[in-house]
């Protein structure tokens, strides 16, 4: 039985030999609410997301997954999360269609509940007049939007999305903001990284990660006015240059 | 003397069998310009950058770049262009030198020149690295820098640059766009794709792609007043409004647009007549303030093919 599913992470550290990427981190992700983490490149996002995945071990620290409200293993919840991560690994050869197919075998999903989830997701992406072309003959924009399809088909009750919209076009993007909107009214809990500051104000709540440490967490614009910025890109930018030597 | 225009097309076509990637596209780029090309995935930018590149041949169409026709021959274009492309320009497992020695190479520049050219370039993007560094040990942002010294090192009269910074960081983006605003200062043309809008926001001018077909040309300016004749205003909710209730006005009838931004929307005027009508009664529900059109609401409407 499925239920909402909620993660607890505490005092999280992880280093990769001597280099330090995770300094303690702790964090709440609730259920139903979309989770931004942002910072810039190198700070940590990726490394974290991947603890959470069960996909690298932490150095110190725990992570607690609950569903339903009750304590559950990773490996008890790990068929309804989803992943799409920074860098995919689509098969060049393989067309559009051809990998929603090969997702669909591989996911178990029903033919009704299939048919009914590419079409939304066709339309979403806007490609379904390239469903024939190979993986490797698509734009950027769309071989990421691809990847999104193939994390997006199944239902899950965790999505983690490791910069989803990089390089997608705005329409794209919008409608892709939508169709996570409309998850979170299912009591998905999600979990994004992004490049687009705009973006991050779109979240339930961002965190923002420096060099392995959550400097700030909360509700956007609330975040925004603690730090009296008007938007993340300028507090980034502003940040960014108070750290130069 | 008369310069002839950096990039000139006509009415160029490009298939791929029975797929029209490129539909009957006419632009015309002046020299020393800085001119965004916009469109969704998929709308034909990077197929048109490759004819422009001398990559591809068009399939029908008249195709100029550096004053050179493609009918004189692409390899004569591809020595006047420099080109960054969307997913690959430099090998990550080879130092930076060894990038930019394979490079000039390729190009058959001159060994005195091209030790010149190497430091002018790695001095302009402020490359702190050693040339001994991998490609890999880089940041997304310095990579891209580098790529762009890359394209540069040959003096190309025209860059063209697909997608530069995708996935790079804010702080990344803006340095990145200084050094394309210095590059154009140094009187080269320069070509370029971005999905950010408020990197569009600094071209002189913007063409708008839509399925291969080119929908508008003009300034960031221009476009705002050309695609939204009406008003814009900006609608904050007074209380936390669900995507749902929130999405529910987008068929409103006092909207002739409506676009959201994360907890907020942006919505045109449909008619000052239903405007008076509705107003009282959303000022309810929102603070209304009245904005100018944003890059991406000029997308948005110019682009999206109503669901």
């Amino acid at each position: 039985m499925s239920g909402p599913v909620s993660i607890s992470v505490q005092g999280v550290r992880k280093a990769f030999r001597k280099f330090p990427a995770l300094h303690g981190v702790s964090l709440e992700f609730e259920a139903g609410r979309m989770h931004g983490i942002i910072g810039p490149e190198g700070s940590g996002k990726t490394t974290l997301l991947r603890i959470l995945l069960g996909l690298l071990v932490p150095d110190q620290g725990s992570i607690a997954y609950f569903e339903g409200g009750r304590p559950a293993s990773l490996e008890a919840i790990r068929t309804r999360i989803s992943y799409m991560p920074q860098t995919q690994s689509l098969y060049a050869d393989l067309s559009i269609k051809e990998h929603l197919e090969f997702f669909r075998d591989l996911y178990g999903i029903e033919p009704a509940d299939y048919e009914r989830k590419k079409e939304e997701l066709l339309r979403v992406t806007r490609l379904a007049d390239f469903q024939d072309r190979p993986a490797g003959h698509l734009s950027g924009g769309m071989y990421k939007k691809l990847g999104l399809m193939c994390a997006l088909l199944r239902s899950p009750r965790v999505m983690v999305l490791d910069e989803p919209t990089t390089g997608v076009d705005p329409i794209s993007r919008r409608e892709l903001w939508d169709l996570l909107y409309r998850l979170l009214e299912q009591d998905i809990l999600i979990l994004v990284t992004t490049a687009y500051l705009d973006e991050a104000e779109r979240c339930s709540k961002v965190h923002l990660v420096e060099s392995g440490v959550v400097v700030a967490s909360g509700e956007p614009r609330k975040l925004l006015e603690a730090e009296g910025a008007r938007s993340f890109d300028e507090l980034f930018i502003r940040r960014a240059a108070a750290q130069k030597p | 003397m008369t310069q002839t225009p950096a990039v000139e097309t006509r009415e160029l076509v490009v298939r791929y069998g029975d797929f029209t990637a490129v539909d009957r596209v006419s632009i015309t780029v002046e020299r020393g310009e800085i001119f965004g090309f916009l469109g969704a995935n998929g709308a034909g930018k990077t197929t048109t950058i490759r004819v422009l590149c001398g990559l591809l041949p068009p399939t029908e169409g008249f195709v100029r770049v550096a004053g050179i026709d493609y009918e004189q021959g692409e390899r004569a274009i591809k020595e006047k262009v420099g080109y960054m492309s969307q997913r690959f320009t430099l090998y990550n497992d080879l130092t930076v030198g060894e990038n930019l020695d394979f490079i000039a190479s390729l190009r058959k520049l001159e060994p005195g020149y091209y030790a010149h050219r190497r430091r002018e370039l790695l001095d302009m993007i402020s490359f702190k690295k050693g040339l001994d560094a991998t490609v890999q040990e880089l940041s997304g942002g310095t990579k891209q820098q580098v790529s762009l010294a890359a394209a540069l090192l040959h003096a190309p009269e025209i860059v063209f640059l697909d997608e530069p910074t995708a996935g790079v960081t804010p702080a990344g983006r803006e340095r990145f766009w200084n050094l394309i605003h210095l590059v154009a200062e140094r009187g080269k043309t320069v070509f370029v794709t971005t999905h950010y809008m408020d990197e569009a926001e600094q071209c002189g001018r913007i063409a708008l792609m839509r399925d291969g077909k080119l929908v508008a040309t003009d300034s960031p300016a221009g476009l705002k007043k050309s695609v939204f004749p009406e008003q814009v205003f900006e609608f904050d909710p007074l209380q936390r409004l669900s995507f749902s209730e929130l999405a529910a006005f987008e068929d409103h009838e006092a909207f002739s647009f409506f676009e959201p931004y994360g907890p907020r929307f942006h919505a045109a005027a449909a008619s000052p007549q239903t405007w008076a009508t509705w107003a009282p009664q959303l000022e309810k529900i929102f603070r209304i303030r009245p904005i100018a059109p944003s890059l991406e609401d000029v997308f948005i409407r110019a682009v999206q093919v109503r669901r």
